[in-house]
């Protein structure tokens, strides 16, 4: 049996009265592509930092390719980086030297970690940046220098906390381009994002957490296909017009939302179809189309949090 | 456990670049400052204060000014780079990678005893181009200015930790650090104050510094070499411990 990539064990952290994770206990394969999700306050960052050894845990320990992140941090964090959610600066290096710096806090010099600096900024789209200084970079720069700092050791575990915030598109398709290519190449990647899209495409599996609390551990896939609904979207005719109050209770009951695309209900997967088609018909629902899909991984996140991302 | 001493050089390296970096503020500034003092004290006090025999004034303070630029330097290294990582969030790098507690320690106040001996010879070099200075035992004087520029270095590094803004910093710093300097014996000997204050001086750490640095130069000072050494060594190894303890447990670095 491979040793996880990582493994949380009833790790718990607690600020004065608030519980930020109350013993979690998972593990990440090693080589997955590893979702972390959650609403704002979930844990997430706090479980990532205890991770990194920004934050000590209450109790409960944490390894890393099988180097726990206290007692052998050395080797923990020379096989783990870490792409924190903040925006950092320094004011007096430029970006290249920022890069040499790091690897030289791993032990990393000379002309192959150099070869690697050169490849990292030509990978980030950031070789003519190379001798500019953070401040001078716009914010998503910035994130692409975050990540060659956490990859400055080539680490077997990437850590990437909400890298996308406040991305443009361009340099988001970019970064998960580059995140994709490292994990064909075998890295494990644990992603927290609040964009569940990006998850579902990108996740093999994916934890949940609310209030500290471990709520789902599975394989993407089979999260959504657990869940215990599906959605029909009824595309009505230009012409019909209608209330939510004023049709029958068991559409009123499976009624999600109207917008410019149709009107979105959620059945229970074992109901027939044809039950749902005949309560629109009697309610005389005019019905020009229809479409008729599985859950979204948001829509399962919605239900198991029961919060908005 | 294995020192890690590649990552300790790489920090060590980026504090030495980093105060190099702005060299006017952190090393020049300072030298004219001291000038200043050596300028204004050595010219109207000259006739006014008794010191050693067959020094002037100015020759007498020489010393103290740059063991006081050393000191100030020292700490202010230190304790302005934590603050500005802390502010600036680059710190996370640094506990982000496999260095230790110790080797952190020393990468900073390493770094904190070169700006401190940079400054200080910024000092000398004027002082003794300026004034008939000799040195009667150059090692003592090196010894008492790496020792005292490290105490200072871990001083500081204990204010950039604790600190969590820069008006804490500037106020250990106004309050404690300056107060102490300028009562350490830098413009005058102790023998020259009245008896209360004479037994105060005694328990400033920082005269101790200076009164052993001050005898490297002119084979006198106001109490024993060996005590002033052994109150420096002491001062620095409570500094060391301290720091390493606020390092180990993560106070206000890992939450």
């Amino acid at each position: 049996m491979h040793t996880p990539a990582v493994s949380f064990q009833s790790v718990h952290k607690q600020y004065g009265e608030l519980s930020a994770l109350k013993s979690i206990s998972f593990d990440v394969r090693p080589g997955c592509f590893f979702g972390l999700l959650g609403p704002n306050g979930a844990g997430k960052s706090t479980l990532i930092n205890t991770m990194a050894g920004l934050v000590k845990p209450t109790s409960g320990t944490i390894q890393v390719n099988g180097h726990d992140v206290v007692k052998d941090y050395r080797q923990a964090r020379r096989t783990l980086g870490v792409v924190p959610q903040e925006l950092i600066s320094d004011p007096f290096f430029s970006i290249q030297d920022l890069l040499t710096i790091q690897g030289g806090y791993f032990g990393l010099k000379g002309r192959a970690q150099a070869k690697w600096i050169d490849e990292l900024l030509s990978r980030l789209a950031l070789s003519d940046k190379r001798n500019a200084l953070t401040h001078e970079l716009s914010g998503g720069m910035k994130r692409r220098v975050l990540i060659a700092m956490a990859l400055v050791h080539q680490p077997q575990v990437l850590v990437l906390d909400e890298p996308t915030a406040g991305v443009d598109v361009d340099l988001r398709k970019t970064l998960w381009e580059f995140t994709k290519d490292l994990h064909k190449k075998g890295h494990t990647i644990i992603l927290t994002t609040h964009y569940l899209e990006e998850a579902e495409a990108l996740c093999e599996e994916v934890a949940i957490l609310k209030s500290g609390n471990l709520k789902a551990l599975e394989t993407t896939s089979e999260l959504i296909s657990r869940h215990q609904y599906r959605y029909l979207r009824v595309i009505p005719s230009a012409t019909h017009q209608f209330l939510v109050n004023q049709l029958p209770v068991v559409l009123q009951q499976r009624y999600v939302e109207q917008d410019v695309n149709g009107v979105l209900f959620r059945l229970e997967k074992d109901m027939p179809l044809n039950s749902m088609l005949g309560w629109l018909s009697d309610a005389g629902f005019d019905v020009q189309d229809l479409t008729s899909r599985n859950a979204t991984l948001e829509e399962v996140f919605l239900d198991l949090t029961g919060e908005v991302e | 456990m294995q020192m890690n001493w590649v990552g300790c050089w790489a920090l060590f390296m980026k504090e030495v670049r980093r105060f190099y970096s702005v060299a006017v503020q952190t090393i020049f500034a300072p030298v004219v400052a001291s000038l200043l003092y050596l300028l204004i004290f050595g010219q109207v006090i000259e006739a006014r204060m008794d010191v050693y025999t067959g020094l002037s004034y100015s020759q007498f303070i020489i010393p103290g000014l740059v063991m006081m630029t050393i000191l100030q330097n020292a700490f202010s290294n230190t304790s302005s780079s934590l603050i500005q990582s802390k502010m600036h969030g680059n710190l996370t790098f640094v506990m982000l990678s496999p260095i230790s507690p110790l080797e952190l320690y020393l990468a900073f106040v390493s770094a904190s005893i070169v700006r401190g001996l940079a400054v200080g010879l910024g000092v000398l070099v004027v002082g003794i181009w300026g004034f008939d200075i000799v040195w009667q035992s150059p090692m003592w004087i090196l010894l008492f200015a790496v020792l005292s520029a490290a105490v200072m270095g871990g001083v500081g590094m204990t204010a950039g930790i604790l600190a969590d803004k820069y008006d804490h910093l500037a106020a250990f710093q106004n309050f404690i650090i300056i107060p102490l300097t300028f009562l350490s014996g830098v413009f005058y000997s102790i023998h020259a104050l009245p008896e209360f204050w004479q037994v105060f001086s005694h328990f400033n750490p920082f005269f101790y510094m200076v009164d052993g640095f001050r005898f490297g130069f002119f084979n006198q000072s106001d109490v024993s070499v060996l005590f002033s050494l052994a109150i420096t060594v002491l001062f620095l190894v409570a500094v060391t411990v301290i720091n390493l303890i606020l390092l180990y447990k993560g106070v206000k670095i890992r939450h």
